[in-house]
Parts: C-alpha cells; structure tokens; sequence
C-alpha cells in the first residue's frame, strides 16, 4: 500500500523532475512556466512597483478604479511623498489614476487605445504579467523594432529596454508532422542580449517582480485584509464548530 | 391536534398566542415534528440549502443598493463595490462564491435522494418541488451571472439564450423576445436584473414553502429508507422518531459550523477559486468583439454544456440537454423497485448508480474543456452512461435482487 503510494507520488512529479532536468541541457528557455512569486502583502515592494509604474507605465495606461490616496494609504505612503513624486500636475488625491496620454493621440501613435490595468493582474495573471514584461526582443520588422513571446506582434514597444538591454531572440526549426506530412516549424530557443541596459538580470528581474506585485495589488486592493480577517473568521469557526458539537454530543446522550 | 394553551397565559404572552398561534406552531413543527434518529452526514444538505438561499437573499439585497444595471454602468459598479464601498469586497465574495456553495449544497441533496430513494411514494411531490427549486436556481444563477457584465457573462448569455433558437419555427422570435434586442445588449441585461432581484426568488421561495410543507406532509426519508410512521409506540411516537428540535436543531448547528468553515476559506483566501467560481475573462468588460477562449459556463452547468457540444448536430444537442435535465423529474416513477434506500438494492441498481455518478462528474470535467478530440469522445461515452442510467432505470430496477427491508433502522449511538 505505501509503496504503491510513494510509486504514485514518484509519477505525479516526475515530468517536472524532467522538467528541471532538461533545463540546462541546452533545452530551450522555459518562459511559459515562470512565476512571478510575487507576495502582496510585502509593502516595500508594492511601494517598488508603484514607482516602477508611474515611471514606466503611467504615461499610457490608466488604472481608473484606483485613487491616489487609496493607494498612498494601502502602501504606506504619506500624503507629502504622494505629491512630491506620484500626483501628477493638477490632479487631487482623491483622483483614480488616468493615463497622461490622450487617447486621440494614443490611437495615432499605437493603433490603439492602451488597455487600463486595474484588472490586469485579475484577467491574465501575475505569472502572463511577468512572462509579457521578461520576454520582449528585437524584431525589425515591426514597426516598433520589437517583438514579444506571449503576446505576439503587440502594440506596445519594449519600453523597458534601457534597463533590461536589448535581446535577440534566437529560434530553431523544429520538424512537425502534421496530418503525416512532415513541415518545419520555428520555435524559440533562447535570448542573447545585444545591448546591456543599465540593471543587471537580477536586478531587472526585481524590477519586473516589483511591478508585477504592484498591478496585483491593484486588481484587488482589499486582499491583504481580506487575508488577515480571514484568519479570524476561521479561528472563530472552529472553536463555534468545536462548542457546536458538543452541544450535540451532549443532547444526543439520550437518543439510543 | 395540540390545543393553543398558550393562549389562556397571562401577559403579552397569551394575548399574542390568542391572536397568532405562535407557541403552537413551534411545539408543532419543530417539537412534536419526529424525525427519523438515524440521519447521517447527507443529511445536513437541507438545512444548508435554506443557510444559503437566506445568505443570497440577505447579500443580494446590500448588492442591489449599490449596483447600477446598464451596460455602460455594471462593470464599473461592481468593481465599486469590491473597492470603495466598506466591506463591499466581502459582500460581493459571499454572494459570488455563496452561488456556487448553494449548488454544491444543492447537488449533494438530490444525489442524497437519489441514493436513498427519497423521491419514491408517498414523497414525489416533495421530490417534484425540489426539482422545480432546482430549475428556479439555475434560471437565477445565469441571470445573477450576467449581471456583471464581464465578458464571459456577456458570451455566456450569448450562447444559453442561443440555444432557444434551436426551437423549430418559433426559435428565432424567441430569442429575440427573450434578449429584448437583436443581440445580448443593454435590454437583456436590465430585464435579467429585473428578473434575478424580485421575479424569481419570490418563485424560489414559493417552491421552497411548498418543499418543506410536503416534507411535513410525508416526513423525512432516512438511510434505511424505512417509514418509521409505520412502528409506533404505545404513547402512538414513532419508535425510531426523536423530536426535531432539539435533536436536530443542535446537529444542524454543527453542520453550518462546518459548512460556514469551508466557506470562509474559500471567500476569504481563494474567492476566485482558481478561475472556477471567477473567470480570468470576467475581469474584462463585456466585448462583442471578442470571444473568450473556450466559453465556458459556470462549472453547476458544465454537466449539461458538455452533453450539448457532444452533439454534432446543435438542435439534437439542446434536445438532449434539456432531456439530461427534465429526466430527473421522473425519477419518482422510472424507478420500479420495491425498496428505497442504495443499502437494500442489489447490484444492478449499484452499478448504474456509479455509472451516473462518474458520468457526471466527468461531464462536469468535461464541460470546462475544449470540445476537441478526445475530450468529445470521453463526452459521448459519459452522456451514454448518464441516459443509461435514467431510461434502463424501469428494467434494472425491477431486475435487482433487493435485500430484506428491516422493520427498524440501523442506528448505534
């Protein structure tokens, strides 16, 4: 019985095994797996990712369901710091976040209206979120000059390229067989950086983390508390569970 | 019958009683009411079905203060609620996630009286109330699912009002009736609001009023599935009947406890329940534009969404959804055995209750896939099981070989 169930065990994680294994083999870059690994409740690293993104990202993309003083009070930013650096001119407080783009000029320049954020951690994901930011590279043929792997031909540029660097990204043909035809297909392999930026890949990889953790937390400003209430309600439940139960026990002495 | 004493009590008291039979309907319905003492676990799903339809009520009601209906305002009013109105998030949580618990609730409850033959005489009324709760409950869940107006509310509406167009003559007009409008728009969503909030919870609990008086009427089922009215006592009690209060009252209470436990972990640490109480695409404003990849309903209604796509051809599909659902009604007389609960029947009628319960549970696997390849076939097969299960129920039944019924239940304190 034990062994049957270690066997089971051993099978159940044997394709990551595998996985990891094949990784430094000259396997190609695994990015569809990555994890952002991000944690919500870390305020110093929303506080990060918040200046990440209105340095990097606030110029085109909005997050319309969060206001400034909502975020100041959640990541513990005081009301000082909050105008020095993050409102922008003539916006209050209590303003939600808008974009310092037009949209008319949006539409001109990108072929389309930049996505607002709010949800984004919510509808793709934090890990699709990290995938998008780590795995831009050079394309000439686009009219931007640059490419991505989750979200192919985006309209979006490789903004953060002065501090990644520039990668090329090197593909392999694979042959397929499709419906017993044998095809060539390419697939990507790995990046090679032609320009280095100005953060190493450790430090890069924090920053994309960071920001990733902030649009988290902008999906669901409420889900450090809503975490920490919870606790609560099912200590609480256990021990009304635990009273509940032998109430019963106790009456049902009787019932024979 | 019990006399209304209480009325001849001094005080408020007895004025009241003289002018509403308040002490005299509680001695009866919960005092003198017997319930068989040997109910297990399936039990509780009851009490847990009212636990949840009241927790909808009273969270829908908060909701509705703050939701404004109209394709331009839904989206955004439900994300106020989650972000700017206090404890909204919660609120919001408990009724989204509250949907899927009730049918969790409700599932468990009709597989209970399926495996114990409690919709067989004298309780198919019973049985036949709590089908028309469940027909109720589905319509309210994809009307409350559209409310948002997320994406997939929006496609999911497309594609089940979709499926009334498969009616032969009067399809198209139908469908157009129902949306209000050539496609689902701003008229689908404010009469499905209408609908959700006030038309059908009053129906609800209407259905659900008739359930328990028909449950009064006939009393409790039991594992055994034995009729304990029929061995009673010289004080004329039911041998095997304890009072449901406080007996009961003090089980049930222990129910909810664990029930609300489970809950609470769900709203409070995964309320989104990896994408299966929320989906990714309804965190994205409804867009006829584009489609989500696949539309998937909710996971209560993939069973039936697995056996329409199994089907090539789309009106044979409906057909049989609408089949897979309505044969549930006739349980009450497919079923020709002599004895009610799973504990006396004899292997036929074990079998194919497995075969149900694994076609079901694939079915509702299945329904969250992509309908390609292997994944159709597996829904081919199950879908056979499940009819198998429901029109060869008058044969196997009666081909069973049943085990002597006890004249008492089985009951070890």
């Amino acid at each position: 019985m034990r062994k049957s169930a270690l066997l089971a065990l051993a099978l159940l994680f044997s394709p990551l095994v595998l996985a990891a294994e094949g990784e430094g083999a000259g396997a190609p870059l695994d990015w569809e797996h990555w994890q952002a690994g991000n944690e919500v409740s870390n305020t110093a690293s929303l506080q990060r990712g918040a200046r990440n993104f209105f340095n990097y990202c606030a110029g085109c993309h909005s997050l319309k369901y969060l206001r400034y003083s909502r975020m100041a009070a959640d990541l513990k930013i005081s009301t000082d710091q909050l105008k020095a650096n993050l409102l922008p001119a003539g916006a209050a407080p209590a303003d939600y976040v808008r974009a310092s783009m037009a949209p008319e000029d949006a539409l001109a320049w990108f072929g389309k209206e930049p996505p607002d954020l709010s949800l984004i951690a919510r509808s793709r994901g934090p890990d699709r979120n990290y995938q998008f930011l780590k795995t831009f590279y050079l394309d000439p043929s686009r009219p931007n000059r640059s490419n991505n792997l989750l979200v192919s031909n985006p309209a979006m540029p490789a903004v953060l390229s002065d501090l990644e660097g520039v990668k090329e990204a090197v593909f392999r043909n694979v042959e397929v067989t499709v419906d017993g035809k044998v095809t060539t297909e390419k697939r990507f392999d790995h990046f090679v950086t032609v320009v280095p930026g100005q953060l190493n890949d450790a430090q890069f990889d924090d920053f994309v983390r960071d920001t990733v953790n902030f649009l988290d937390y902008a999906g669901e400003p409420s889900q450090v508390d809503r975490r920490s209430i919870g606790v609560w309600v099912v200590l609480f439940l256990l021990v009304f569970t635990w009273f509940a139960w032998l109430l019963k026990k106790e009456y049902w002495k009787d019932v024979h | 019958m019990a006399s209304n004493d209480a009325q001849f009590k001094p005080g408020f008291w007895g004025w009241l009683n003289k002018r509403l039979p308040v002490e005299s309907f509680f001695r009866e319905q919960l005092l003198e009411y017997y319930a068989p003492k040997n109910f297990n676990v399936w039990y509780f799903f009851g009490s847990l079905a009212l636990l949840a339809l009241v927790m909808q009520l009273f969270t829908g009601i908060f909701l509705t203060m703050f939701y404004k209906v109209g394709d331009t305002t839904s989206f955004d009013s439900v994300e106020f609620i989650r972000r700017e109105i206090s404890y909204g998030w919660l609120i919001q949580y408990l009724h989204s996630v509250g949907a899927s618990a009730f049918f969790v609730v409700v599932y468990l409850h009709m597989y209970r009286a399926m495996m114990y033959g409690s919709y067989k005489s004298p309780r198919e009324l019973l049985w036949l109330f709590g089908m028309f709760i469940y027909l109720a409950l589905m319509a309210e869940a994809f009307m409350g699912y559209v409310l948002p107006w997320g994406n997939m509310s929006y496609w999911a509406a497309q594609v089940i009002i979709n499926l009334f167009s498969t009616i032969p003559v009067i399809g198209p007009g139908l469908v157009e009736w129902i949306r209000g409008d050539y496609g689902v728009a701003d008229a689908t969503l404010n009469r499905f609001f209408s609908l959700h909030v006030v038309a059908i919870p009053l129906i609800l609990l209407l259905l659900v009023a008739l359930h328990l008086v028909a449950l009064r009427q006939s009393g409790s089922n039991n594992p055994d599935g034995i009729e304990i009215k029929e061995r009673r006592g010289s004080d004329g009690k039911p041998l095997d009947g304890i009072p449901f209060h406080p007996y009961y009252t003090v089980k049930d209470v222990v129910g909810v406890g664990v029930f609300l436990l489970l809950f609470a972990v769900v709203v409070f640490f995964v309320p989104t329940f990896g994408g299966l109480f929320m989906e990714e695409a309804n965190f994205e404003p409804a867009n006829p534009l584009s489609t989500p990849e696949p539309i998937a309903p909710s996971w209560y209604f993939t069973p039936y969404y697995a056996i329409l796509r199994a089907v090539p051809n789309q009106r044979l599909g409906a057909l049989l959804l609408l089949m897979a659902v309505l044969l549930f009604f006739f349980l009450p007389w497919l079923d020709r055995s002599p004895v009610k609960s799973v504990r006396y029947r004899g292997w036929w009628y074990r079998g194919f209750l497995a075969v149900f319960t694994v076609s079901f549970l694939t079915l509702m696997y299945l329904g969250l896939k992509p309908a390609t390849g292997a994944y159709v076939t597996a829904a081919r097969v199950s879908a056979i099981g499940y009819f198998a299960f429901f029109l060869l129920m008058p044969l196997y039944s009666r081909w069973d070989r049943v085990k002597p019924v006890p004249e008492r239940v089985s009951f070890h304190a």
